[in-house]
């Protein structure tokens, strides 16, 4: 089943994709899969067990269900400090 | 409790004037500053970049957490976004406490957790005109978190 998904992105996966945010329409069940859908598609260079990702502003498992009308970031690791 | 980003550089004694409270006997104060050196290459500056709704939740999560393991009477923690100069201060963490023991403790928790945890991220720019996200690399092996920073 598509749905239509905000994607933003932040620090390095910002700068690889080349953009804060998109609107993406996907198949994928799951963030873990949409995430390597994504990486596939954009060369990101960080594997999925680098990055934490959330939904909606809240950290969700990779197994985490991907909804129409959803918000997801992928979380590089952290550096703040 | 508070957590906060600011984009404008932290006023320290504003925040110290807003924790004084006659119960609290010790306050302790963590100040973050932006370092010449990393991993030995002479650093110019850098950036930092937090998902700002994710970082504020996770930051008052982190206060709350320390609230409940120590008897602490206040906290406040802010961390920079933008850009930095050297000996800038990039995160400012204090904790007043009715002793000390539990303040010192608080606030290293505190700091330490918000490295670890909060969405933030620290691109450095390097003398020679590189620059590099921090432990964002691909080779090399994994990069621990808490590396390369205050």
């Amino acid at each position: 089943m598509k749905k239509s998904v905000r994607v933003r992105y932040f620090a390095i996966l910002r700068e690889q994709r080349g953009l804060d945010e998109e609107r993406i329409t996907t198949e994928a069940a799951t963030a873990g899969e949409l995430y390597e859908e994504l990486r596939k598609r954009h060369r990101f260079t960080l594997p999925a067990d680098r990055l934490r990702v959330a939904v909606n502003d809240e950290f969700e498992p990779w197994e985490a269900a991907v909804r129409d009308g959803d918000t997801l970031v992928f979380i590089p690791p952290v550096a703040g400090g | 409790m508070s957590f906060r980003l600011s984009s404008a550089a932290i006023d320290a004694a504003a925040l110290m004037d807003g924790l004084r409270d006659a119960r609290a006997g010790a306050c302790v104060a963590f100040e973050g500053r932006v370092r010449d050196l990393n991993d030995g290459r002479a650093v110019r500056g850098l950036d930092y970049e937090a998902y700002a709704p994710l970082a504020e939740k996770e930051g008052e999560r982190i206060l709350s957490e320390a609230r409940g393991k120590f008897p602490i009477i206040g906290a406040v923690c802010v961390h920079r976004t933008g850009s930095l100069a050297l000996g800038d201060v990039s995160v400012w963490a204090a904790v007043t406490a009715a002793h000390r023991d539990a303040a010192f403790a608080a606030c290293r928790y505190i700091i330490d957790e918000t490295k670890a945890r909060v969405p933030i991220w620290k691109k450095e720019h390097y003398a020679d005109g590189a620059t590099e996200w921090i432990n964002c690399a691909t080779r090399g092996g994994h990069a621990g978190a808490g590396k390369g920073g205050a």
